[in-house]
């Protein structure tokens, strides 16, 4: 038997022309507490619900025990959910619903018996066999869905959100309680949520998603110690996300100043994204430590810390928790330790569409739209296929949403320092970043100009084979 | 200012007058003889009358097989109507609940006809034709409505236990739409105990049931007589609806 108990490989999902998942390759160790984690929309609950066999892939496979799952219908499959809002039978009780899998099988009465009496007295249920479902609370009823899939003993248990209808209180204690039954019943658990902390509360490996793909995979602490990119890091834990340059190895330039790094390899002078937890910026009175200084903006205490906001020197901003509290308007001295600096390639540097140059206008196809060329020197045939390099500060975002080339919605905010960094979607689906100092939330809808200020131009060869 | 209860006061006098009063007159019109006397004669009279009796159990008998064969038809249709993969527009609905919007002596008429066109028998089974083709909508309707609105995780979950499909259906879908069917069969089976048009036309009265009886009486000027048959008819669709009551109000079957 090996390690691997579900293995899935290049699966794709796409629902009409929208792509939901796209080319997920993951596996999952037998009696792995596996948590996929991502904002809503970004496809995590898809993915489960084609494992338990309610979607089919649109490409790809997942294979459990090295078999095939694809074309096996989902009561035939040995793997069972907690479903989101539990769908639990309202026309049972407690006991019947528990028993619902068991019966089905046609197990004798007395092992049935046995069976639900000891899953119940599992989850602290024992003496509600006889009420109606309804008559529960939340909590309880989370407990009973919990119970009618695990008592069937499945080789997987797939938990949809389970905690997302529970009150803050309520969640805390089942988290614990979660992280003890899977100790205790050793069944692979593949759990669905947007919550980081729950994610990195419960999991033995964490799977950050978002637009379908796979961020990061790894242990918790790695997810939150060395996150991949700017959007692991903005969505798991606080942080700060800044530009900087990575100048040579083991030596990185941001908010103006240089630090000492851990990192290697990434060449010399190149842009890269950097990112430092907030509590790894420290306060210090020692001049020779001192790597740059700021003036603190504002103090909340928050319980265990003080979360602190500080404008450098430089002019960026920088959110900090320390145990102490600063002064507001105080000047204070700051470092931050070369482990502590997390640096990561930068995604994308500009934005880069290729389009169609018609005489006046470059036409593009995704997002679809059509680019003057009035004022942009280059010349070339009708009909030559180009690449236009946009950088993020010449995409221009009006609230008239129909006063632009086209129009998206503000999909995701990245605050870097000194300026956000926006993704917009554009209705057919394109993808505009944007750097701007102004603020925008998310879901606004904007309209969209481009400035002729810095865009490159290149023919593309044709395609050689 | 005045007291909103007040707003109610039209309404309760429309009660009175449309709803109670006639009510109270079956009453009286029941335990009288033709003098003015009071007598219990008119009811026992009933349970004497063979004719009567036979033509109650021919009623009841019509009614529970119009019920059935609206159930049989009714249920699927609305499960095919509640289903999305199967009924992409509101449309098909709309077909099923239009005979609805047109009178009932209406279609009756017309299917007499249609009957009388193509040469057929009028007779019991023209008669069970037009019944379940003026009663399937009111089945259908309260079916459909708790299926629509039944959450789908139920399903889900059944199948994710273990269940095929049509486990599912029978053992979650079927039982958590029974107040659906209670609501359908009470649609259905009342005012088929009591049609008499329906009968009239398209067995040409060859099968008389018990709402021809009384109407026959009544005009005949037998006011007492008929009263009585009335009221008995009214305590048995009484008891039928306090049969299907709990049920329904657990889930609201109906709108």
């Amino acid at each position: 038997m090996t390690d691997t108990i579900i293995d899935i490989k290049h699966l794709s999902k796409s629902f009409g022309d929208k792509q939901v998942l796209n080319d997920i390759n993951l596996y999952i160790r037998r009696g792995e507490f596996v948590t996929l984690l991502g904002p809503s929309g970004c496809g995590k609950t898809t993915l489960l619900r084609m494992i338990a066999g309610f979607l089919q892939p649109t490409e790809g496979s997942i294979l459990m025990d090295g078999k095939e799952l694809a074309g096996i219908p989902p009561h035939q499959r040995p793997l069972n959910t907690v479903f989101q809002r539990y769908a639990l039978f309202p026309h049972l009780d407690v006991y019947d619903n528990v028993a619902f899998g068991l019966k089905l099988k046609k197990l004798p009465k007395e092992e049935i018996d046995k069976k639900v009496r000891r899953v119940l007295k599992l989850v602290a249920m024992s003496d509600y066999e006889d009420r109606d479902v309804e008559t529960l609370s939340g909590g309880q009823q989370q407990r009973i869905a919990i119970a009618r899939a695990i008592v069937n003993q499945p080789k997987v248990l797939l938990l949809d959100e389970p905690l997302a209808a529970l009150d803050l209180k309520m969640r805390k204690d089942m988290q614990t309680e979660l992280k003890e039954m899977h100790k205790k019943l050793g069944i692979t658990f593949v759990y669905v949520t947007h919550d980081q902390e729950e994610a990195l509360t419960l999991s033995d490996t964490i799977v950050v998603i978002n637009q379908g793909k796979i961020q990061q995979i790894g242990t918790p602490t790695d997810i939150y110690n060395e996150p991949v990119n700017s959007f692991v890091a903005d969505f798991i834990g606080e942080s700060n996300i800044l530009n900087g340059t990575m100048l040579q190895d083991r030596r990185v330039s941001f908010i103006g100043h240089d630090f000492d790094c851990v990192d290697e390899g990434f060449g010399e002078n190149v842009p890269v994204d950097v990112v430092v937890r907030p509590e790894d910026i420290y306060f210090t009175k020692d001049p020779a430590k001192t790597q740059f200084t700021a003036v603190v903006k504002s103090c909340v205490f928050k319980g265990v810390h003080y979360e602190m906001f500080v404008d450098t020197d430089t002019g960026n901003e920088l959110m900090i928790q320390d145990y102490d509290p600063y002064g507001v308007g105080e000047t204070v001295q700051l470092y931050i330790d070369p482990d502590d600096i997390q640096v990561m390639k930068k995604e994308r540097v500009c934005n880069t569409l290729e389009g169609v140059w018609n005489g006046d206008y470059i036409d593009f196809e995704k997002p679809e739209f059509s680019l003057p060329t009035e004022g942009l020197k280059h010349d070339f045939p009708k009909g030559t296929k180009v690449k236009v390099e946009i950088p993020f500060s010449s995409v221009d975002l009006l609230d008239d949403i129909d006063g632009g080339l086209t129009n998206g919605e503000v999909h995701f905010i990245l605050y870097k320092g000194d300026h956000y960094h926006l993704t917009i979607r554009t209705e057919d689906r394109g993808y505009f970043w944007v750097d701007t100092q102004d603020i925008w939330d998310k879901g606004d809808l904007v309209g969209i100009n481009i400035k002729n200020k810095g865009l490159k131009i290149q023919p593309i060869e044709d395609e050689k084979a | 200012m005045r007291k909103r209860s007040n707003w109610s006061l039209p309404y309760l006098i429309f009660l009175i007058i449309f709803v109670v009063l006639p009510l109270i007159l079956i009453l009286v019109y029941a335990v009288q003889d033709g003098q003015g006397g009071f007598t219990l004669g008119n009811i026992t009279r009933f349970f004497t009358d063979k004719d009567a009796l036979s033509t109650f159990a021919v009623s009841i008998e019509v009614a529970l097989e119009t019920t059935i064969l609206c159930i049989l038809i009714g249920y699927p249709a609305a499960w095919i109507l509640s289903r999305r993969e199967y009924n992409k527009s509101a449309v098909t609905i709309i077909l099923f609940i239009m005979p609805m919007w047109i009178n009932a002596l209406m279609r009756t008429l017309a299917t007499a006809q249609l009957f009388t066109i193509l040469g057929m028998n009028l007779g019991k089974g023209t008669l069970l034709f037009g019944m379940v083709y003026d009663f399937l909508p009111f089945m259908i309707y309260p079916i459909y409505n708790v299926l629509v609105k039944m959450e789908k995780s139920y399903i889900d979950a059944a199948v994710d236990l273990g269940a095929t499909p049509w486990r599912a259906f029978w053992k979650v879908t079927f039982p958590l739409s029974m107040p659906g069917v209670a609501s359908g069969v009470l649609m259905v089976f009342m005012p088929t105990v009591s049609t008499f048009a329906i009968s009239e036309f398209l067995t040409n009265n060859k099968i008389k049931l018990f709402g021809t009886i009384i109407q026959e009486n009544i005009n005949s000027s037998m006011w007492n007589y008929g009263a009585a048959l009335s009221l008995i008819m009214l305590i048995i669709i009484g008891i039928t609806s306090l049969f299907s009551k709990d049920k329904e109000q657990a889930e609201g079957g109906l709108v």
